[in-house]
């Protein structure tokens, strides 16, 4: 769980939306979108010549110093994330107005284990969430009859597999790498959850948490119209490219760096390969680190280039982004410490695992 | 007399609802009283799964973002 803002879908209970007029009003939107991905993929399409071409300017001389060499990744790399990132996020956010926390609830609500983590930790990515409610998440999670299994596949899917870290993926390194995070990360999040649920810990949960009374005074959810939608997705953007694009340029810069100076194969030696024990170490630094996606992608799309093998720094990245020292004393409000250590080391166990496994096959 | 509730645990959105929603109601001019909740267990006794969340004289309006200052006065009137 990471303070990662996420389009969240607006349950607005204001009476009267206005109701379009179907036919002109689903067109006009239509066209609004048309020209909006158009646009988009021009700018997408423009981006390598155009790059490369104000690099020229800005440093001219060869092209193989390190700084135009920094320059030109910078140049290219940055507005081509910024523009995947944005395409992305919208996506999502539309997609997000479909699913609430309290759809997802009901979903899961009493479901055996086996199939419930496997349902959660796929609605874990759809549903809207955000840090700061994982404790009422939690709790009404519970308290409603999801299993705690089954929670917590959805809790460990929800921060990791995001959208951010997704778009960053399969804009540095291609649709495979995006893919193999993806499945990866859903299965840590269904084993472990499946695993804590055998464990049968429910009573280092906190009591207090299961005399709650989840009186639903809970928002009826009104119907939302396309055009909502389109809103939600829109505000998504606005929402999270426009918190986390700072940490963006500032990890592509550091990668620009690192691509523009760090000679060849030099973390081959840390971080490479024939390093076995660096993919544990990786996970131990990273677990209790935070950072967002978007600021440890870059870099380690660098580090990468240099020689670190895929698999150590994948499992770095997603033991920043899954666990984190903050996010381990938010849940000490509902959660026993031994709780929290099982949770922190099946999710590090089942990382290190799918590290290897990257190193492995890669 | 109004009684707005802005329920959130402090991360910035709630702070930014709670300014906004403040603005908004002095900016209708009505009288009113707004408070922040950010005990676990009221907020949970409202069935919030996603914060912030603002509540007007007990009904819950609005869950999990931020709205804009005219959805805002609409939820106060």
């Amino acid at each position: 769980m990471i303070p990662e803002p996420r389009g969240a879908i607006a349950e607005d209970l204001s009476p009267g939306a206005k109701p379009e007029s179907p036919q002109s009003g689903a067109r006009f939107l239509a066209l609004k979108i048309a020209a909006g991905l158009v646009g988009w993929a021009v700018l997408y399409a423009s981006l390598p010549g155009l790059s490369k071409w104000v690099a020229a300017h800005i440093v001219p001389g060869p092209r193989e110093t390190h700084l135009a060499s920094a320059v030109e990744f910078f140049l290219y790399e940055a507005p081509k994330v910024l523009l995947l990132l944005t395409l992305v996020v919208f996506g999502v956010g539309v997609i997000r107005s479909y699913f609430t926390p309290e759809r997802t609830r009901a979903i899961l609500a009493g479901k055996s284990e086996a199939a419930g983590n496997g349902l959660a930790a796929a609605l874990g990515i759809v549903t809207p969430f955000c840090s700061c409610s994982a404790i009422p998440l939690f709790i009404g999670f519970l308290t409603a009859g999801v299993p705690l299994g089954v929670t917590f596949s959805f809790l460990i899917a929800a921060p990791m597999v995001n959208e951010v870290a997704l778009a960053l993926l399969f804009g540095l390194f291609g649709w495979k790498v995006a893919a193999l995070y993806l499945g990866t990360g859903l299965s840590i999040a269904i084993v472990a959850g499946w695993v804590i649920g055998k464990l049968r810990m429910e009573e280092h949960v906190e009591p207090w948490v299961y005399q709650m009374h989840l009186t639903d005074h809970g928002p009826a959810e009104g119907a939302v119209s396309w055009d909502g939608r389109v809103r939600h997705g829109l505000e998504a953007v606005k929402d999270i490219v426009g918190k986390v694009w700072p940490y963006l340029l500032a990890g592509i810069a550091v990668g620009a760096g690192i691509h523009g100076w760090v000679p060849e194969n030099f973390m081959a030696s840390i971080m490479g390969k024939g390093a076995w024990w660096s993919v544990p170490l990786a996970v131990v630094i990273g677990v209790p680190m935070y950072s967002n996606a978007a600021g440890i992608i870059p870099v380690v799309h660098a580090l990468l280039e240099k020689g670190a093998a895929l698999g150590t720094v994948l499992a770095f990245m997603m033991s920043v982004i899954a666990l984190s020292l903050p996010e381990m004393i938010i849940l000490r409000r509902v959660l026993r410490p031994v709780l929290i250590g099982a949770f922190v080391g099946i999710v590090s166990l089942g990382i290190v695992v799918v590290g290897y496994l990257f190193n492995w096959l890669i | 007399m109004i009684h707005i509730e802005v329920l959130g645990p402090g991360c910035s959105k709630c702070q930014v609802l709670y300014q906004r929603a403040d603005e908004a109601a002095k900016a209708l001019g009505i009288e009113y009283e707004i408070t922040k909740v950010t005990d676990i267990e009221r907020i949970i006794g409202y069935g919030i799964m996603s914060t912030p969340a603002l509540v007007v004289n007990g009904t819950v309006k609005l869950v999990g973002r931020v709205p804009s200052a005219e959805q805002l006065r609409v939820f106060l009137s």
